[in-house]
């Protein structure tokens, strides 16, 4: 236990000369800008690395490369194609096409009718729907992150929360939808708080990593989720899916269909602003950020370790559940088999890309619900597998993670800035 | 870190923790009881065969017939009177009092589910070692790269690009040693990636390991989307390693059919955990690597290269994980399945920390889980009215329970986890 210790303090005590050292080269705007300068160029180069599997297997540039020393230009206009119509696609998808928009704006003001430009625009609110969930998600994680705890566990949470909102939305009948929305959240909310808050109590109680925990209570969440749409909670018929969601229990849109855009957004946006509230202008969430940042500190400062580790991870799930309760009532009205698939892994990239800042968050969860909504289109437009923008992703992380790399590629100073403590050992 | 936090909820005063652990035991018993012991037919018989008929083997071992009741009482009877010595007298060890319990529950359940009918125990017990494989090959990639004071939760994304690299190299090359290799070469490189990640950048390896996931989730997703279900004659069908009986030993009875009668990949496994092992525990370099994991100062004071003894063990590590990975296309089943490891990296790590960072601990909790694996399988055979899903839930439910410390205490490399910044 003294070697342990002994070791955290020589590991921390040497880096700190070094970074005070050259953060005094690199002056004081270098902090604020560099916050901003790592993410962005992480973002860009995992989008050029994230290029590569493009090229290397597109036949057309697989076979361009086969005569190559014959011709070579064919071979990289050849590449440079590939990579133009899948980014070009992705952006199409995400946005739309900036000439129909202002086409659409002209005969809308014009004519007085709403529809074509609706109808432009629909891409971006299609974005905006995916980008809702990635804030709770992200959020999610970043609550964790703060208080010094990994949750991989939000894709479980997520689910969980999606089936009991599901569950309160379809069972309960004749509610006005004042009190059965807020019920179907609620319901969302204490489902996914009830997973996050397992892992949270084992690690504060028992020392048992929450990393394993929270992948372990994923498993557990995926097998109980489909005995449940094979069983209990199946709708009639012959697809593992749950009934329709009441109308009293769904998010109400902003357009008319076929726009899935919805409140959810706007609910994302205020409850980013309430964690930022409570991490920042509250003493539970300094507590909370406290044990985040040195557990002995805290403790030594007479904070119960136990009930924060417990706070943090419930309340990170319950944010996991309200992406689940969002996007069953605001989107899907149901839920199917891997319904919450992917937003585990995506919501710990948002977090990192937005350094567990709810502001931060909220900009990084725009980029990522923007890449994947216009990946569907790429996926169709340009036969290019969507999974291309989970390596993106994990490029992502790791260039956020690691801004030694990006300062290497890119030759950039390194700027005076606080490391945050993510994740430690197996505990014990 | 977290022990001194942990230090005023585990230093309770010790009749208190007997009187909770005695009173769990009794609990178990009348569990054991509740679940299988009512509504049971008198004389009702549970056949547990002992030699399959397939095999001519030299010693013939009688099947094994229980009377149902009288077995499941007789279990429940020594689980309650196991709690009632804990809270009599104390028992020192509750490892080994959480082992005796575990397998009276699993005893009654076996014997309940098999009331009336008759199952294959040696068959079980064979597939429990096969399905152990990957799981320990995963826990051997954890057990070196931890002893060193590495954390790798990448084996699952390791295992994943393994798989999926062995089963292409094996169809194109119609060998499926070419294709073993190409799995190790993939796991060297992914940990090669994952080591330069968190000793020269010095990122949380936690989080270079889920980047590693998330990667390998993609790009396998993406290759197979690409190529592997589009022709599967040209990438993805390689056949499998066959079974090949051990001369003599696999005449044993019990012993084996259970063991020796496997794939070269379950052979590899067990000389792989003896080998580690010994080299752990018995050599200079098993000496320096516990050194670098436990006190990399000391060790570093000492003349040992940290840098160099972490960059090797983690790279090990991933040899052992690119080997598990080709476990489940070219060991098993030889194509290639979007996410077909399936967590099996993460049970892995489990293993490994209930093995207390032991090879052969590690290999034994392996089995374990394994067992649980076959159980499910089984049960599905079986036609046990509980949904298969809940079985499903059972590895993960055991590691969580495991890593609670709930069975024993863990003691995890003193520098686990921790960068070295060299002075």
């Amino acid at each position: 236990m003294n070697a342990k210790i002994t070791n955290k303090q020589t590991s921390q005590t040497s880096d700190q000369p070094k970074n005070s050292e050259t953060g005094k080269k690199a002056g004081a705007g270098g902090k604020a800008f560099q916050t901003f300068l790592i993410p962005v160029l992480a973002v860009f180069t995992g989008m050029v690395f994230g290029a590569i599997p493009i090229i290397v297997t597109d036949p057309g540039v697989i076979a361009a490369y086969h005569n190559f020393f014959q011709a070579p230009g064919a071979a990289l206009f050849a590449s440079w194609n590939a990579i133009a119509l899948a980014y070009g696609s992705l952006f199409l998808g995400a946005f739309g096409s900036p000439a129909t928009i202002i086409h659409a704006i002209q005969t809308s003001i014009a004519s007085g009718n709403s529809k074509p430009l609706l109808n432009a625009i629909y891409p971006i609110t299609e974005s905006l729907t995916a980008v809702t969930p990635y804030i709770f998600a992200g959020l999610a994680v970043a609550l964790g992150f703060r208080c010094g705890l990994f949750n991989i566990g939000a894709e479980g949470q997520f689910g969980i929360g999606a089936l009991c909102s599901a569950f309160v939305g379809y069972s309960i009948k004749g509610l006005p939808w004042f009190i059965h929305l807020p019920l179907a959240l609620l319901a969302g909310a204490a489902g996914g708080a009830i997973w996050g808050a397992i892992p949270g109590y084992l690690k504060a109680v028992t020392g048992a990593h929450e990393v394993v925990n929270t992948i372990m209570m994923n498993y557990i969440s995926f097998n109980l989720s489909d005995w449940l749409l094979n069983g209990p909670m199946k709708a009639p018929g012959f697809r593992p899916i749950t009934p329709v969601v009441q109308d009293s229990a769904m998010l109400p849109g902003f357009f008319p269909y076929p726009s899935r855009f919805n409140w959810g957004f706007i609910l994302a946006l205020l409850f980013a602003f309430l964690v930022y509230w409570f991490l920042f202008k509250t003493t539970l969430g300094m507590e909370i950020r406290a044990v985040g940042a040195n557990p002995d500190g805290a403790r030594y400062a007479g904070m119960n370790i136990v009930r924060n580790y417990v706070m943090a991870m419930t309340l990170s799930g319950a944010l996991a559940g309200l992406a689940g309760a969002t996007q069953v009532l605001g989107v899907d009205h149901w839920v199917g088999q891997s319904f919450s698939s992917g937003y585990g892994f995506d919501s710990i990239a948002i977090a990192l890309l937005g350094q567990s800042h709810p502001l931060g968050v909220v900009l990084a969860a725009t980029l990522w619900g923007f890449l994947r909504s216009g990946a569907t289109n790429m996926q169709s437009m340009a036969n290019i597998p969507l999974d291309v923008i989970s390596i993106i992703q994990g490029l992502v992380v790791i260039f956020v993670a690691a801004p030694a790399v990006i300062r290497w590629i890119y030759h950039i100073r390194l700027a005076r800035t606080e490391t945050m403590v993510l994740t430690r050992g197996w505990g014990k | 870190m977290s022990t001194e936090i942990n230090q005023p909820i585990q230093k309770k005063s010790i009749p208190r923790n007997r009187l909770v652990s005695g009173l769990v035991l009794i609990a178990a018993g009348l569990l054991i009881l509740l679940l299988f012991g009512i509504h049971l037919t008198p004389g009702q018989q549970a056949t547990f065969v002992l030699t399959p008929s397939r095999d001519n083997i030299v010693i013939p071992i009688p099947n094994l017939v229980v009377s149902v009741q009288i077995a499941i009482y007789v279990l429940v009877l020594i689980t309650i009177f196991l709690g009632a010595l804990q809270l009599a007298r104390g028992i020192r060890s509750t490892g080994i009092l959480a082992g005796i319990v575990g397998f009276c529950f699993v005893a009654a359940f076996l014997i309940w589910s098999t009331a009336g009918q008759s199952m294959d125990l040696v068959g079980m017990l064979n597939t429990s070692v096969v399905r152990a494989t990957p799981i320990a090959l995963a826990a051997m990639c954890g057990v070196i790269s931890e002893r060193a004071g590495v954390v790798n939760i990448g084996i699952e994304g390791i295992m994943l690009s393994g798989a999926l690299m062995a089963v292409v190299a094996g169809t194109k090359t119609h060998n499926l040693f070419v294709g073993l290799l190409a799995a190790i070469l993939t796991g060297m490189l992914l940990a090669a990636i994952h080591a330069v990640l968190v000793i020269r950048f010095k990122v949380d390896q936690i989080v270079s390991g889920t980047a590693i996931n998330i990667i390998a989730t993609g790009a396998t997703n993406f290759i197979a989307a690409r190529f592997l279900e589009v022709n599967i004659a040209l990438f993805n069908n390689s056949g499998v390693f066959p079974t090949i009986p051990i001369p003599l030993v696999a005449k044993i009875p019990i012993l084996g059919p259970v063991f020796f009668e496997n794939s070269l990949m379950v052979y590899l496994t067990l000389i792989l955990v003896a080998v580690i092992y010994v080299i752990l525990f018995f050599t200079p370099w098993g000496l320096r690597t516990r050194a670098v994991g436990e006190h990399p100062k000391a060790a570093d004071t000492l003349g040992i290269n940290v840098y160099l003894m972490r960059y090797v063990n983690v790279i090990l590590g991933g040899i052992m994980a690119g080997i598990g990975g080709a476990y489940f296309t070219i060991g098993s089943v030889g194509r290639f399945d979007r996410q077909m490891t399936n967590g099996r990296g993460f049970i892995g790590l489990a293993a490994m920390i209930f093995g207390n960072w032991n090879p052969i601990g590690a290999y034994a909790s392996s089995l374990i889980f394994g067992f649980a694996d076959s159980l499910q399988v089984k049960m599905q055979i079986l036609k046990i009215p509980i949904p298969s899903e809940f079985l499903g839930m059972a590895p993960y439910l055991v590691t969580m329970i495991i890593l609670g410390g709930f069975v024993g205490r863990v003691h995890p490399p003193a520098a686990d986890g921790s960068p070295y910044q060299k002075e």
